[in-house]
């Protein structure tokens, strides 16, 4: 293997890992306010949907964004309700968006556009293309680092630098302000938060509505920066994915980078290289596409390193009458 | 507190909740341009207008009642079993392995060996989410989501690379031989006369009623389910009673695995005669609905499976009649869950709170 193919499968693992970050920090914000989101999935596929169906009528990729957060919003305000208002379990609520999301979008595609639970191709300013970063033609001779700059940090979707952007804001948020360190009281121990006069109610809403812009901002960069339109069940189980680098990473933002990105990296090898041979055994594409699923099941285990989830993680809170 | 009385808790909350989802599904019919009232003429008449409706009816009913069983089992124990879905892919592998290796003399032979086959398969690939929550406290939900993408991906290896006969580019495995194939409604006495030939449902339908009997007689009438329940309410008090919480989460989830796992006798053996990817289409997943609807009770998930094959059923001709695709039926499925679920509570309180001031005020008067 070449210096230019490791960094092809690089560019294409950032692409791949992309949805995947923002999915992940989505839940991340949820789930360390104490509500489990399994529901990602769902979030994602609504706003694929809706992203897709808007810049393909407007033709704006920007008015595609606004409606693919629009629609993640409006599940994660489902989510809310059933999980914070109504005190329900927040597992059964997660599944029910994803059913809800796979069910609704093909329902609507079919109606607004008779192409069997598709939207239309889009094309130019429909979608977010690839900026070139300044400098990038120039350089893009100069052997290892101009390749790595050109291939490799340029040439990718706006949405991509807010991904990686959101990495090291998502961590300064969380650990570096006030409303971080309440969010994070309020996934560990309610009653204290509460106690101090702070609405656990309000923080946990803001968190649920953070998860819905972030899972918003994965869907639309699927069906506008990776592809080219929305297709029936086109997440086909990022969200869950997503949900598996979250709990890699133990909750934490800078090592979900890592998480995604790894799992981004599995997905560009196996689809460049579906059978890697070796020498002794000889791995099938099906063993690659289960490796991140295998690899959460082995860190839940706790073989390698103790994933210990938000400790208010699923429980309504019920303030003391 | 004054307590409610029984029939709102499992009657008439769950039919509330039911009518509020199919509302809001009319309502999403409505907004695609489509007439609810003809789309439900459409559904009775192409699930229940006929035998060949109740054919199919039944037959989906059948994989919903081995599903829904297994999540309730599980629920009893207070463990949400959400990976249905990839202990029937593996029981689906278990029939056909059992199937396809042993030259079965007669059907009902083959059956017995089918269903230990599905069963073992499914417990199997419940034992390990089961063994990791009990002894290593990893959450349940999320290992047995990834064990239904791990299951997944083993079939489709299995299929493509191992049990795909020679010169076939299709992934599935050989036809299972005649001897093998289940009895549908159409062979059976008395009743034979009104199916025709081509209708699935098969003898599993009356092996998943019994399934119901023995979950009800296990839940209710033994020492296991009493142990099981106990658990389940409260965990604390089930251990100081000396009940072992892992003894009962694998006992609980290894049930519940191979229930999920006998579904493949129907949809497996008793339909398909082969295995082929895929061949579980949320079956696992609809299990949950059907639990939550019949409130975790073997009858009320007898009733809640049937309302689902119903569904299904004239989901399809839904698709087949008119312009609705078939994903209405998704819609519906995700309401249900939603509201006899997650917003249980929201009919609940107020409901409840009208009974017990109602009581208050009798008992005073």
């Amino acid at each position: 293997m070449d210096f230019a193919t490791i960094v092809e499968l690089l560019d294409s693992a950032v692409r791949l890992g992309t949805p995947l970050l923002l999915a992940c920090l989505a839940g991340l914000f949820s789930e360390r306010a104490g509500i489990f989101d399994i529901g990602l999935e769902g979030k994602m596929l609504m706003a694929a949907f809706f992203s897709g169906a808007v810049a393909a009528v407007t033709g704006s990729a920007w008015l595609g964004l606004m409606a693919g957060v629009g629609g993640a919003l409006s599940l994660s305000l489902v989510h809310g309700m059933a999980s914070i208002t109504f005190r329900g379990n927040q597992l059964i609520s997660g599944v029910a968006v994803n059913f809800l999301a796979s069910g609704f979008t093909v329902l609507i595609a079919q109606s607004w556009f008779h192409q069997g639970g598709r939207t239309p191709q889009l094309s130019g300013s429909g979608r977010f293309e690839p900026i070139t970063l300044p400098g990038a033609e120039a350089v893009k001779d100069v052997p290892v680092i101009g390749q790595l700059y050109d291939n490799l940090l340029s040439g990718h979707s706006i949405l991509v630098y807010v991904a990686f952007a959101m990495v090291p804001l998502t961590w300064w948020v969380l650990f570096r302000t006030r409303f971080g360190l309440r969010l994070r009281a309020v996934g560990e121990n309610p009653e204290s938060v509460d106690t101090a006069g702070i609405s656990v109610v309000r923080l946990r809403y803001t968190a649920v509505a953070i998860t819905g812009v972030l899972s918003g901002l994965a869907g639309t960069y699927l069906a506008t920066g990776l592809a080219a339109g929305f297709v029936k069940e086109m997440t086909a189980g990022r969200g869950y994915i997503a949900l598996a680098a979250l709990i890699f990473a133990k909750w934490r933002p800078v090592p979900a980078l890592g998480a995604t990105m790894l799992f981004g990296l599995l997905e560009a090898i196996s689809n460049r290289y579906p059978n890697i041979d070796l020498g002794v055994v000889n791995l099938p594409i099906q063993f690659m596409q289960a490796v991140p699923y295998i690899l959460t099941v082995i860190i839940l285990a706790g073989f390698i390193g103790k994933a210990i989830p938000p400790r208010a993680g699923g429980q309504p809170y019920v303030k003391e009458r | 507190m004054e307590k409610t009385p029984k029939w709102i808790d499992v009657a008439l909350i769950p039919l509330l909740n039911l009518l509020i989802a199919f509302v809001i599904s009319g309502i999403v019919v409505l907004l695609i341009g489509e007439n609810p009232i003809e789309a439900i003429r459409v559904m009775v008449d192409g699930s229940l207008g006929s035998p060949y409706g109740w054919g199919y009816t039944l037959y989906y009913a059948t994989n919903f009642i081995f599903t829904g069983l297994a999540v309730a089992v599980a629920y009893h124990a207070s463990q949400f079993n959400i990976g249905g879905e990839g202990q029937a892919t593996l029981g689906g592998l278990g029939v056909a392995l059992v199937l396809l290796m042993v030259p079965w003399p007669n059907w009902y032979l083959a059956l017995i060996g089918a269903m230990i086959g599905g069963a073992v398969f499914g417990a199997a690939w419940a034992a390990i989410p089961a063994y990791l929550q009990a002894k290593r406290g990893s959450h349940i939900v999320i290992t047995t989501i990834m064990f239904n993408f791990i299951a997944a991906s083993l079939l489709n290896y299995m299929l493509v690379n191992v049990l795909r006969p020679r010169g076939s580019m299709d992934p599935a495995t050989a036809r299972f031989p005649a001897a093998t194939h289940l009895p549908t409604f159409h062979d059976m006495p008395l009743i034979g006369q009104f199916f025709g030939k081509s209708v699935p449902a098969n003898v599993s339908f009356f092996i998943a009623i019994v399934a119901c009997f023995l979950v009800w007689g296990l839940i209710w009438r033994t020492r296991l389910g009493f142990a099981i329940r106990a658990f389940g309410r409260s965990e604390p008090a089930a251990r100081y009673a000396g009940i072992s919480p892992v003894k009962i989460v694998m006992a609980a989830m290894l049930i519940s695995g191979a229930l999920a796992g006998l579904m493949a006798t129907n949809n497996v053996m008793g339909e398909a005669h082969r295995l082929v990817l895929n061949s579980v289409e949320g079956a696992g997943f609809i299990g949950i609905a059907v639990a939550l609807m019949g409130r975790n009770h073997p009858f009320g998930v007898f009733l809640a499976a049937l309302l689902f094959g119903f569904l299904y059923q004239g989901g399809g001709e839904l698709a087949l009649e008119t312009s609705i695709p078939r994903e209405l039926i998704t819609v519906i499925q995700a309401l249900v869950i939603l509201f006899t679920g997650a917003f249980d509570n929201m009919l609940r309180g107020p409901i409840e709170q009208f009974f017990v001031a109602r009581a208050n005020a009798r008992k005073e008067a």
